[in-house]
């Protein structure tokens, strides 16, 4: 009884790693099971071509959607303004990074010490996961500038970009909750018994293991960024979607709505692939490792 | 033996749903062809295309703005009420409607944002009122009356800023302009202004507001009435620089239409009496006439 659960067979295994990649590997299951997968892709296809494309609406949609004048003549524009949204993710993330950390650690904390410290960073994750980010954009963007205080910057990029490190530190500062609290105590206890510090044994051994086995939720946040960093344009600022917007107006159809669809789809799929794949590795090492790592 | 089956049954599964699909679209074709073939030219009462009979349902957006609507608000509607009769939009909209031969209790208000008046399906107004520029794209989608308002652009500042004392259109070039959504200023501004700041381009008319409030731009790029409307009550300390010089062709507020719709023949037409009564310029008289005094930037 308990060596059959103990063993695994090589079927299982093949299975489960499938399973981890998103069915996508058909490996172990022969020509048959590709020639199925092949025929059944393609009947579900036709089916949703044939659905879509004999509805009663199609002609305006594909007028007003699917024009390929339209797309391609908004592209140019709607990737010029798309320069803004990468920019605004990749200072946004190195921000988050540190903020979260910073709050992850506080509220990890120990000891009645330091308990208004651990209840300001639940308040802090609470209130910024719970606020919808347009709302926070929208109150920062224009309400921080409405104060004309001397020295507080007026950019609404700027205050856009506060909202979103904000809001996104709550999350991400959770994610390295997790990662710390998985790290077993005793690892703490063999540090400090070697004559670390607290400090030092949070530093040198329990966020080094945290951090790499939170990297694939991390990253999961990371795509989030990217497709939040279109809220901006709420605040009148030309990004992607604001500049999808402008010429949807202009025209009455939608085509530039899938020119900034394509743009934004082409910076999340890498990422999500490598998530999966940074997954798939850190699987692969743990079961070579014995299952710890 | 069992793979060649399960392929087997796969591909009959396939030929079956195939098969359904067809015939369901088949019956879709028919019944569309019998949808549409009613075309009436007539344009008494009861001959007219509309989205509840005997009613004129007509959308704008909301908040209704002044001039453009009057009245105080009442719910649902907010800062003015379309139902009052008062304000450009309103008046002309009853005045449309009086001679199509409805009455004022006929007439029902559909709160219609800006958005969804040119989404694709089928539309829930008659038509919808709501300063809406024609231009030929837009008229590929929807249909448009003929002008009921032939508009200018104009620029609000705040008083005191460096922009405030530009006199030309060359001399907004260093300043940041902003601009509404779905209007044809940001055009405007991108075409004839050719700032060297990246205009903004505010989803609501608060945001726009607020920023020029903020002095997060320099500039407000909207239509000669609202530009009023702007400095009056919106922005205190702000103030009208001047509108733009008349685009060749000019730029009109038309009003929107189901692409398709026999209903904006007879609103062309009332349009076209009310202009040759001069009952049209009466109503701009009555509630643009602040309009009219801005500087012309040359």
């Amino acid at each position: 009884m308990a060596s059959e659960g103990d063993r695994r067979s090589d079927p299982e295994v093949a299975e489960r790693r499938s399973r981890l990649l998103g069915g996508l590997r058909l490996e172990g299951e022969g020509a048959r099971g590709v020639a199925i997968a092949l025929i059944s892709t393609a009947v579900f296809l036709v089916a949703i071509v044939v659905a879509v494309t004999q509805s009663a609406g199609w002609p305006e949609v594909r007028r007003t959607f699917f024009d390929w004048g339209d797309i391609s003549g908004s592209f140019p524009d709607i990737a010029r303004a798309f320069v803004l949204n990468v920019k605004i993710f990749l200072v946004c993330e190195v921000f988050i990074l540190v903020l979260a950390l910073v709050i992850a650690v506080l509220r990890s904390l120990q000891g009645p010490v330091f308990f208004p410290l651990r209840a300001l960073a639940i308040i802090y994750s609470d209130l910024a996961r719970g606020i919808p980010t347009i709302l926070v954009i929208a109150l920062l963007g224009f309400g921080a500038p409405a104060l004309q205080l001397t020295g507080v910057p007026r950019s609404r990029v700027f205050w856009a970009g506060v909202g979103l490190v904000l809001v996104y530190s709550g999350y991400v500062a959770e994610v390295y909750r997790a990662g710390i609290e998985s790290v077993h105590p005793s690892q703490e206890a063999a540090a400090r018994s070697l004559g670390l510090s607290r400090f030092q044994a949070l530093r040198r051994v329990i966020l080094p293991q945290a951090i790499r086995r939170v990297i694939p939720p991390l990253l999961n946040d990371f795509i989030g960024l990217q497709k939040d960093t279109a809220l901006v344009g709420t605040l009148g600022v030309i990004e992607a979607f604001n500049q999808s917007q402008i010429d949807t107006n202009a025209t009455f159809t939608y085509g530039s709505y899938l020119a900034a669809a394509a743009l934004f789809v082409a910076l999340t799929i890498p990422l999500a692939r490598l998530t999966d794949w940074l997954i798939a590795r850190d699987r692969k090492r743990r079961q070579a490792a014995g299952g710890f790592a | 033996m069992k793979g060649t089956l399960a392929t087997r049954g796969l591909l009959t599964a396939a030929l079956v749903l195939l098969a359904v699909l067809a015939a369901g679209c088949g019956s879709t074709k028919e019944s569309g062809a019998t949808g549409g073939t009613t075309t009436t030219t007539s344009c008494s009462k009861g001959d007219l295309n509309l989205v509840s009979s005997g009613t004129l349902t007509i959308g704008t957006d909301n908040p209704a703005f002044p001039p453009w609507f009057g009245g105080t608000a009442k719910k649902p509607w907010q800062v003015s009420d379309p139902r009052s009769g008062q304000g450009y939009e309103s008046a002309v909209a009853y005045a449309v409607a009086k001679q199509l031969g409805f009455s004022k209790d006929e007439v029902t208000w559909k709160h219609v944002p800006f958005n969804t008046s040119f989404a694709p399906g089928t539309k829930d107004f008659d038509f919808d009122i709501n300063q809406i520029s024609f231009s030929p794209a837009r008229a590929r989608v929807v249909d448009f009356s003929d002008s009921y308002y032939d508009v200018n652009q104009a620029v609000v500042v705040n008083k005191g800023t460096p922009i405030a004392s530009a006199t030309s259109v060359s001399a907004l070039k260093p300043y940041e302009l902003g601009a509404q959504l779905g209007t044809t200023s940001y055009q405007f501004i991108k075409d004839e202004i050719k700032p060297s700041k990246q205009p903004s381009v505010f989803p609501s008319n608060a945001g726009a507001v607020q920023a020029l409030k903020n002095k997060q731009i320099d500039g407000l790029v909207v239509d000669l009435p609202t530009a009023f409307y702007v400095t009056a009550v919106q922005v205190p300390n702000s103030k009208v620089l001047g509108q733009f010089p008349t685009q060749p062709g000019g730029e009109h507020f038309g009003m929107v239409f189901q692409k398709g719709n026999s209903l904006v023949t007879c609103v062309n037409k009332a349009l076209s009496t009310l202009r040759s009564d001069g009952t049209l310029k009466q109503l701009q008289q009555q509630w643009l006439a602040k309009a009219t005094g801005a500087p012309t930037l040359k």
